[in-house]
């Protein structure tokens, strides 16, 4: 696997001590998360509940380095990324952490295939060319003719499917996703839910937001929020 | 689209996205690069052309009485009030020694000229009139009809004073006003051959007659207006300058030499002053197109927010979105650059010919390099228009970025 970091063996692949985040508005601020600690082996599917504006987005953030905390320490791999600037998280992200979205979030101008390339090219910095992507889309029931679409043309659940391919076309260890299934009916977020199930027993560690129990249910573990507090 | 730089093809599919914006900001920096190339070939073929007719007689001296004189009011010792500095002309006796300096060099040539009025028919016009000696009027002057003037009621004259007034050979022109005394009646025997600017003699509208006839009306024998040297090798211009200055401004200033070269690099220096001026407006169009640029970016930046945030979030470097924008910029630049080279290469043709009245210097080096110049001026302010915008969207807060809509 490319883009892995490698973990000691008891150490945690992700831990979160005091983890506070804070945004500052007009109004006053907004803790969003409040001294959060946890920590995540590798391998584990966690399943994040809670009410709305609890919290779970802005922990997946934190999670995803897309954002720092405002106080407390964030370790992936024993690493502490505090201590990373914004280039080494970005290639964090790029290599090594597999985003998917309630929204999909595909780039409207790249086509279904440019769009699960787009990653692959900016790690190898050249094309493809043992069909990996192409498998990868096959292997999440997008065929050829479809790939070629650009996002807007295909449905939600053919788009979470895209977007799936995209997170894992670096074959990330760890595979965020918030609330992957709340744009589907239920039939399709079945779907993906298999998907994301079979992924984690092949060995990634997944953390999926959730608010329905049901799906919940298919993690090994559960954390719930509560304004920005772990219960 | 082939080819491994995604962030290119991003750059390159937002443009299409957004033809008429696009095509708008393009059209900007045409015009920009057409103004800035247009008024820089312009210039340059204007000081060509200037340069060449100025070469032309770039073998004649002209030497003039110094103006001002530096003989305060002491007159020289010999009381020779002749070679004082206090008149304005140049005497007979400087003229010897003028001609026993440089006629080794070239034809040496006295002139008296004046500046009258003068009757054809019914017809009141001012005219300068010239006095040479008749026997060298045939060495410097050619005619395209009739014959050089033989008697001193006899002139020749220049081509546009004959097509203005409608003189040919034979017709009568009266110099002098009837109103304030007696005129001089002269009969045109010969047409001038078309000279153009000069600075020894401007025949064209000219009236050329013996210095008889001249010294006839207005008096003033042996006090010459100028005298002119047509030398045999341009390249004696500064050893006959040097010697005449020498041995006749020995005690005070009496004259000067003025020699072509010394006004061709006047001409040249004023028309680069012009040049650069009127560029430097023409540039103000293209400081209009870097606003309509940085506009288009920004508004480019604005829309694509959330993309932004995407990108980043699955791992696009900073720079990677600073040139994303910089390629958006530069390939807007670059096409107005590239369409702006053409349109000056047409339209500057076209304002030469109408400005310059000529383009037989259009495509000289000094002229055509405008057109690079300007591409080259084009296509740095649209990048650097670009490069604020960029630099926002990179900067740009990824979660932010995400929670756009
Ligand atoms: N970028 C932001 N700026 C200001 N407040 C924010 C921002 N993101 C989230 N919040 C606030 O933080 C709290 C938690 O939000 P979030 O993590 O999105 O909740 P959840 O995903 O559980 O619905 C909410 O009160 C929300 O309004
Ligand atoms: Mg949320």
């Amino acid at each position: 696997m490319s883009g892995e970091v490698k973990g000691m063996n008891d150490q945690p692949l992700i831990e979160l001590r005091d983890v506070t985040k804070v945004y500052p508005l007009k109004s006053g601020d907004v803790v969003a998360l409040d001294k959060v600690s946890l920590s995540i082996q590798g391998g584990d599917f966690v399943a994040i509940m809670g009410p709305s504006g609890s919290g779970k987005s802005t922990l997946l953030n934190q999670l995803g380095c897309l954002d720092r905390p405002t106080s407390g320490d964030l370790l992936i791999a024993g690493r502490n990324t505090r201590e990373m600037d914004d280039h080494e998280l970005t290639g964090l992200r790029l290599n090594t952490i597999g985003y998917i979205f309630q929204k999909f979030n595909l780039i409207p101008l790249l086509s279904a295939y440019e769009n699960v390339e787009y990653p692959y090219l900016m790690k190898h910095r050249k094309e493809d060319d043992t069909g990996h992507i192409s498998s990868l889309l096959a292997m999440m029931g997008i065929d050829r003719s479809l790939a070629a679409h650009k996002p807007p043309e295909l449905s939600g659940g053919q788009q979470q499917r895209v977007a799936i391919a995209r997170a894992l076309v670096n074959d990330p260890q760890i595979l965020l996703c918030d609330e992957p299934t709340g744009n589907l009916d239920s039939v399709t977020g079945g779907q993906i839910m298999e998907m994301i199930d079979t992924l984690n027993k092949q060995g990634r560690t997944v953390l999926m937001v959730t608010h329905d129990p049901t799906i919940a249910e298919c993690a090994k573990r559960t954390i719930v929020i509560r304004d920005g507090r772990i219960t | 689209m082939k080819g491994k730089d995604i962030i290119f093809r991003l750059a390159v599919r937002s443009i299409r996205l957004h033809f008429l914006r696009s095509t708008l900001a393009v059209l900007g920096i045409v015009i920009g690069v057409v103004a800035i190339a247009t008024m820089g070939m312009m210039g340059a073929n204007m000081t060509l052309s200037v340069t060449e007719q100025l070469s032309e007689m770039g073998n004649i001296l002209v030497v003039k009485e110094s103006g001002g004189g530096g003989g305060g009011g002491m007159p020289g010792p010999g009381g020779g009030g002749g070679s004082g500095s206090d008149e304005d002309y140049i005497p007979e006796d400087q003229f010897r020694d003028i001609e026993r300096i440089a006629s080794k060099y070239g034809t040496v040539y006295a002139l008296y000229s004046e500046s009258d009025t003068i009757e054809v028919g019914d017809e009141t016009r001012r005219a300068s009139i010239y006095g040479l000696d008749e026997s060298v009027i045939p060495d410097i002057l050619t005619l395209t009809d009739g014959a050089y003037p033989k008697s001193t009621s006899s002139v020749i004259i220049g081509p546009s004073l004959a097509e203005r007034l409608d003189l040919t050979l034979g017709s009568k022109i009266d110099i002098g006003d009837s109103d304030e005394g007696p005129t001089t009646t002269v009969r045109v025997v010969g047409i001038i051959e078309e000279r153009g600017m000069s600075m020894d003699l401007n025949t064209d509208s000219a009236i050329i007659g013996s210095e008889k006839l001249f010294t006839g009306i207005y008096g003033g024998e042996g006090e010459y207006g100028q005298v002119n040297i047509v030398l045999d090798d341009i390249n004696d211009a500064e050893t006959v300058s040097t010697e005449i200055t020498d041995q006749l401004n020995k005690k005070e200033e009496q004259v000067t030499v003025q020699d072509s070269s010394r006004m061709l690099e006047s001409i040249t220096e004023t028309l680069g002053t012009m040049t650069t001026f009127v560029m430097a407006i023409a540039g103000i169009s293209l400081l209009v197109a870097a606003v309509s640029i940085f506009n288009v970016m920004m508004m480019s930046v604005t829309e694509r927010i959330r993309e932004i945030g995407i990108l980043r979030s699955i791992g696009t470097q900073k720079n990677e979105v600073r040139k994303m924008f910089i390629y958006e910029s530069a390939i807007l630049g670059g096409l107005g650059a590239v369409i702006g080279a053409v349109a000056s290469l047409t339209i500057g043709w076209v304002v030469v010919l109408a400005m310059v009245g000529s383009t037989e210097y259009f495509l000289a080096p000094a002229s055509v390099m405008y057109v690079p110049f300007a591409m080259a001026i084009g296509f740095v302010t649209c990048v650097l228009s670009g490069v604020y915008p960029a630099w926002s969207a990179s900067n740009l807060d990824p979660i932010e970025a995400l929670r756009a809509e």
